[in-house]
């Protein structure tokens, strides 16, 4: 039998211990496209949050009714209908977030973190924990994407939190000296993003090397579709999973 | 607007993996392979001419019915049932064609790129020729970046020069922003 886990264990592992972004290495094209700017990633990460938390209550309410073999396309209407709220609300409240956040606002529909705990927690557990689950995620996925905005933005344009959406723009703006008269825009555009990912995951290796974890690979384990999924690669994976649980057993 | 302007945007300066960060998973998962990364890329040209084929007259029926809105759900549900049918079809009709690019197809559904050169294709305002042509050349990017960029990992594969920490992820990441960076290059030419 499974051990019961504790709803603050539910909560929190998603912030650091199972990160999204930086543990499981889910949801890459948002995490990169939007973190040109500190706030940039937190209204991505606000809005993706917004929409895990509604569609895990929604879909672990809903598991009993929807049947397997069609699983997978009603969690993304479900997923879809809150996008689409959240769409509403952002370019109702936050019209210059909407512009510079453009398609990747629609793109939440097909991230893989939100279709990844709808088919890994929220089918198997109740609402309660499924909507402490997606706060914890969601907060993980937030604080990933703000941390990675403030560094591009900090090395690439030399301000941070320059709060280009709240009328005033320099309302919480801090300069960093010396940068913001030099800034290495590059960092700011896309091959800094790539690589400030990269540097974020190393320093997260080095981290979980000191208690004895391996470099991680892009592997089928948190892909939301491994188990439809034909690929040999994807069945290898999961037997593995199957044969660890197994032998757990 | 002239075709083959578009064609080279969308290929050379705004490639979409590696300018505006779509597609990025089969990118980075994809790629450690030459005959799967080329595998994906012709399955993804393929399912996004098609998509793009269903979505633009779909729509123009929502705009005509004031529910342009629904734009997002609409879009996903078609692509989902689109990548299901092809595959269907494919087994059915072309089992060759199917055991080469089967295997990509489900993964295909959640691509972002798909749905994004959809609605990018609405956005800019293109019409269904050009629609056709833009998703075509994204597909055709796509290729190019996952073609280049297997290359780009043959070498990292076992080198032991690079160090532990960077191992695996980062430095393939590394890798993607240096051929970002060298595709920047290209920058000018529209």
């Amino acid at each position: 039998m499974e051990k019961k886990i504790s709803k603050l264990a539910i909560l929190t592992k998603g912030i650091i211990k199972e990160n999204p972004v930086l543990v499981l290495l889910l949801g890459t094209c948002p995490t990169l496209a939007t973190t040109s700017s500190a706030f940039n990633g937190m209204g991505m990460g606000i809005a993706a949050t917004a929409v895990l938390i509604c569609s895990n209550i929604v879909i672990s309410l809903l598991a009993k009714i929807i049947p397997d073999k069609v699983r997978i396309p009603c969690y993304i209407v479900v997923i879809a209908g809150f996008v689409t709220l959240v769409q509403f609300i952002v370019q109702a409240f936050a019209e210059p977030l909407y512009n510079s956040l453009g398609v990747f606002l629609p793109l939440i529909v097909v991230n893989c973190i939100i279709l990844g705990r709808a088919e890994m927690f929220a089918n198997k557990n109740n609402p309660l924990d499924s909507a402490l689950d997606g706060i914890g995620m969601g907060l993980g996925f937030t604080l990933a994407l703000t941390v990675m905005g403030a560094v591009r933005e900090i090395i690439g344009n030399g301000t941070i939190f320059s709060s280009f959406f709240l009328g005033d723009p320099d309302m919480f703006t801090i300069k960093i000296p010396f940068l913001v008269d030099h800034p290495f825009m590059i960092v700011a555009l896309a091959p800094g993003g790539f690589f400030i990912f990269g540097c974020a995951i190393a320093a997260v290796n080095k981290m979980m090397a000191k208690k004895g974890g391996a470099p991680r690979e892009f592997s089928c384990q948190g892909c939301a579709l491994a188990s439809m999924c034909q690929q040999e690669k994807c069945i290898a994976e999961l037997d593995k999973v199957e044969i660890k649980k197994g032998a757990e057993a | 607007m002239n075709f083959f302007t578009i064609l080279v945007g969308i290929i050379l300066v705004n490639n979409y993996v590696l300018a505006q960060f779509l597609g990025i998973c089969p990118f980075l998962g994809v790629s450690k392979k030459l005959d799967s990364a080329v595998g994906m890329g012709v399955a993804v040209i393929f399912v996004m001419v098609l998509a793009t084929a269903a979505t633009w007259p779909i729509q123009q029926l929502l705009n005509m019915w004031g529910i342009g809105y629904l734009q997002t759900i609409v879009f996903i549900l078609i692509i989902a049932a689109l990548v299901q049918f092809v595959e269907m079809v494919l087994k059915k009709f072309i089992p060759a064609l199917h055991k080469s690019l089967g295997v990509y197809l489900p993964l295909i559904t959640t691509n972002c790129a798909v749905l994004g050169v959809c609605i990018s294709n609405i956005d800019a305002g293109y019409n269904y020729i050009e629609s056709l042509v833009n998703s075509f050349g994204a597909g055709v990017g796509f290729l190019l970046a996952m073609v280049i960029f297997s290359g780009m990992r043959s070498k990292l594969e076992g080198n032991t020069a690079i160090p532990a920490s960077f191992q695996g992820v980062p430095i393939t990441l590394a890798s993607a922003a240096l051929l970002s960076l060298a595709f920047m290059g290209f920058g000018g030419l529209v």
